[in-house]
């Protein structure tokens, strides 16, 4: 049997193959799965009347995880860049946990893009030749290269590293480095071409300003690794793979420092809009203070806030940022909970209020929008958790190919996965 | 010079406030907890994919497949055109019970149209914006669209007693008391106004529509190029090629165009079944659309429902490239102005007074 039907049935095998805990983590994100499924069902057939979008306020809580998303699909260059430039060592071990990341952030991107289209089913208009591509003037044209690019690009050196360990052979460099090179460039373009398909519209003028691309890049590299920490002493906790606490560190300090640019860059964006308080500045000013009696997204500005600055506090202090058990998770969870507020909810919907006439209205989700977003993030994770099982399963030298010929997918069944007290240290 | 007579709005009924969705949403959020409860989940989601496609009416579901595989109208042969054009009449036809006929005209030579409105005759009794729903097949209700809405604009009204009650700023720098009321054009244009009759006291009217720019931003992030600029001007939108990502209605600097959030609502008995392809045929869910300054009646020569219906002639329509043209004449002799003209869109849509 050929060496890459093996891997495929090995990882199979593998993911399929876990402890009750793994079991139950996958059927909880299944049963969102399934919400979903059922919401897509409503929304695909009914149309968009489903949800609360208006023609007053025409992107909300979808667009708001897109854009988030293709963040934290850019933020696996915060773990690839410092592998192969800087050779980290212990980074480099795991680097693979990282573009395994960006696939899962790239297929919730995806989803999210599904649910945001009026007509999913029109989607193939979009694929060259045999639809139209208005490349290169809509910007919405780049996007779609650069993410289908970014996909592919992790998937390739993702896969084929995971497959080489598999086969104990080395990595072909002139092959793999050239590819890792170009994904850290693209990783980059990705969140910046995303930053240019909103800040290009003056029609909505708080998304209108050249801060935009680098309040992106510097959020995403907060948020990402952010999340990236979190997953990784998720992973120390459970499996066998030991993360060092050198990598965790050095993912902790690019947090800080993105998070603390991200922070200067909003102030920024405050003092210039509301010190002299045109009329462009009216979407912030509804964000932040609300206007004209509507205040709906004031407290979870205000929440953002208070999370990045106790999020970046806390991460200042190294008592704190290096304790792993309690102050880093809880500073991660914060980064990241305020960043998703920032750069979701609270830059798309703003931007749309008032609207071009000037009119303020409203927008919360509808019931159908929460369970599409929420399943939307349980795809996600559930994609990441397999992902990572494989990997996991490569770098522990427990997926393996063997030169045995009397392998069977049924001949060696058994457990492999680690019972919950078979935890880390 | 003001008509106030013909201003009675009584009888109209603009209950547009298109973002109140509340009746819909309640049901829904019932509905998914009784489907839930019944299991019917799984079966929801394998019915899901084909659900788009699947039609129980077997003529429609034809219809819908060749809609579905057509090409773009800008680039299909004239063969493709006419194919198209008779399957869309058939369908029609039979969906609305009339006789439908659905125009391809194209642009004519020569031909560039422009729009010129008279602000200060504008006495805001939106019989535009209902002629408009009339002749273009916009759906009723639920969503219900209207192309042409009509701002109602404070005059301006300084009083003496806020003389002294500025700003209460600590740090001492002086906000005249009247700083917060707007006056003339502003971003506070007030569009749900429901009087007993029109003119207002101390307002004037603003309707906005599609401005049919020269350099439209909607055309630009289009990512498929369903919508494009005719060469007579006009901006048209290929409702069957369009997928629906609003990237032009983000786009759009005027909010003159407007998303089928839901399946359209037409009565048969309501339908106009004179329509042209581009412009006011039947939609469908989750595609965009806007004023395509009635090019099924300009395109033949006629003027658009909303200037025909204008009661104070405050409209006014022609070919910008007919040094004879109404709208040419008012570009000469009257006090022009566009619309945001600082984005430079360059709109064939014309503000003037007299």
């Amino acid at each position: 049997m050929k060496p890459v039907i093996r891997f495929a049935l090995d990882s199979f095998l593998y993911l399929v193959r876990g402890s009750a805990r793994y079991y139950a983590w996958l059927m909880f994100l299944g049963f969102l799965m399934l919400l979903m499924f059922y919401g897509a069902f409503e929304q695909f057939t009914k149309g968009m009347i489903v949800t609360n979008y208006n023609d007053q306020v025409s992107w909300g809580l979808y667009e708001a995880q897109f854009i988030f998303l293709v963040g934290v699909a850019a933020a696996a260059v915060t773990v690839v860049f410092p592998s192969y430039v800087y050779h980290h060592k212990k980074l480099k071990e795991i680097v693979v946990l990282g573009e395994m990341l960006a696939i899962a952030a790239v297929s919730m991107v995806m989803i999210f893009i599904m649910f945001h289209m009026g007509r999913p089913d029109r989607f193939w208009h979009l694929i060259p030749v045999i639809g139209i591509f208005n490349w290169p003037n809509s910007l919405l044209t780049w996007d779609v290269i650069v993410l289908n690019g970014y996909l592919g690009l992790n998937a390739i050196c993702g896969f084929y590293y995971l497959y080489k360990r598999y086969t104990g052979q080395e990595v072909n460099k002139l092959f793999y480095m050239p590819l890792v090179y170009i994904s850290i460039v693209w990783a980059l373009s990705i969140h910046t071409v995303t930053a240019f398909l909103i800040n290009t519209m003056p029609s909505r003028p708080m998304w209108f300003h050249s801060m935009m691309p680098i309040k992106f890049i510097s959020t995403a590299f907060a948020a990402g690794p952010a999340m990236i920490i979190l997953a990784f002493l998720a992973i120390r906790k459970y499996t066998k793979l030991k993360i060092a606490d050198e990598a965790i560190e050095t993912l902790a300090q690019i947090v800080t420092w993105c998070l603390g640019i991200a922070i200067f860059l909003g102030i920024s964006e405050v003092v210039t809009e509301l010190y002299p308080a045109t009329e462009h500045s009216f979407s912030l000013q509804y964000l932040i203070m609300g206007k004209h009696g509507l205040s709906g997204l004031v407290l979870w500005y205000w929440s953002s806030v208070l999370f990045l600055l106790a999020g970046f506090f806390m991460l200042l202090c190294p008592p704190l940022r290096k304790n792993h058990k309690f102050w880093l998770p809880l500073a991660c969870v914060l980064t990241f909970a305020g960043i998703w507020i920032d750069k979701g909810m609270g830059l798309v919907v703003p931007a749309f209020i008032p609207s071009p006439v000037g009119e303020f209205s409203e927008y919360t989700p509808s019931a159908i929008e929460i369970i599409n977003t929420l399943g939307g993030w349980a795809t996600g994770l559930f994609i990441f958790t397999l992902l990572a099982k494989v990997s996991i399963g490569v770098l522990l030298g427990e997926l393996k190919y063997s030169e045995d010929e009397g392998w069977s997918p049924s001949g060696e069944w058994e457990p492999i996965v680690h019972s919950n007290e078979e935890v880390y240290k | 010079m003001l008509r106030t007579d013909g201003g009675n709005v009584s009888e109209i009924t603009d209950k547009d406030k298109s973002n109140e969705q509340a009746g819909p949403e309640g049901n829904s959020r019932r509905e998914f907890l009784s489907k839930a409860a019944k299991g019917t989940v799984a079966a929801a989601a394998v019915a899901g994919a084909g659900a788009l496609l699947a039609n129980s009416d077997t003529a429609e579901a034809k219809a819908s497949w060749g809609e579905w595989f057509q090409k773009n109208y800008r680039l299909m042969t004239d063969e493709e055109k006419k194919e198209s054009i008779a399957r869309l009449e058939k369908r029609y036809t039979e969906e609305f019970g009339k006789k439908t006929t659905v125009d391809g005209t194209p642009a004519q030579e020569g031909v560039l149209f422009g729009y010129a409105l008279n602000i200060q005759k504008c006495i805001g009794c939106r019989r535009c914006v209902h002629a408009c729903v009339k002749e273009n097949n916009q759906s009723r209700d639920n969503p219900e669209i209207q192309w042409i809405r009509v701002l109602k604009m404070e005059k301006g009204n300084f009083l003496a007693e806020n003389m002294d009650k500025g700003y209460p700023d600590p740090v001492g720098i002086q906000v005249g008391g009247n700083a917060y009321q707007n006056a003339g054009v502003t971003l506070e244009g007030e569009h749900y106004y429901e009087p007993e009759q029109v003119p207002e006291k101390g307002h004037f009217y603003l309707p906005m529509q599609c401005m049919q720019c020269e350099k439209p931003p909607c055309v630009k992030v289009c990512p498929v190029r369903t919508t494009y600029r005719e060469p007579d001007g006009i901006v048209v939108i290929d409702y069957n090629w369009c997928i629906g990502c609003r990237m032009c209605v983000s786009a759009c600097p005027y909010w003159a165009r407007r998303f089928n959030w839901g399946e359209p609502n037409l009565p048969k008995e309501e339908m106009n079944p004179n329509t042209h392809y581009l412009g006011n045929r039947p939609r469908m869910k989750g595609v965009t659309e806007k004023c395509t300054f009635c090019m099924q009646r300009t395109r033949q020569g006629r003027y658009t429902a909303c200037v025909e219906v204008c009661p104070v002639g405050a409209r006014k329509f022609g070919n910008l490239l007919d040094p004879e043209s109404e709208v040419r004449k008012v570009l000469e002799k009257k006090r022009v102005f566009r619309l945001k003209a600082e984005l430079n869109t360059y709109p064939k849509f014309f503000y003037f007074i007299d």
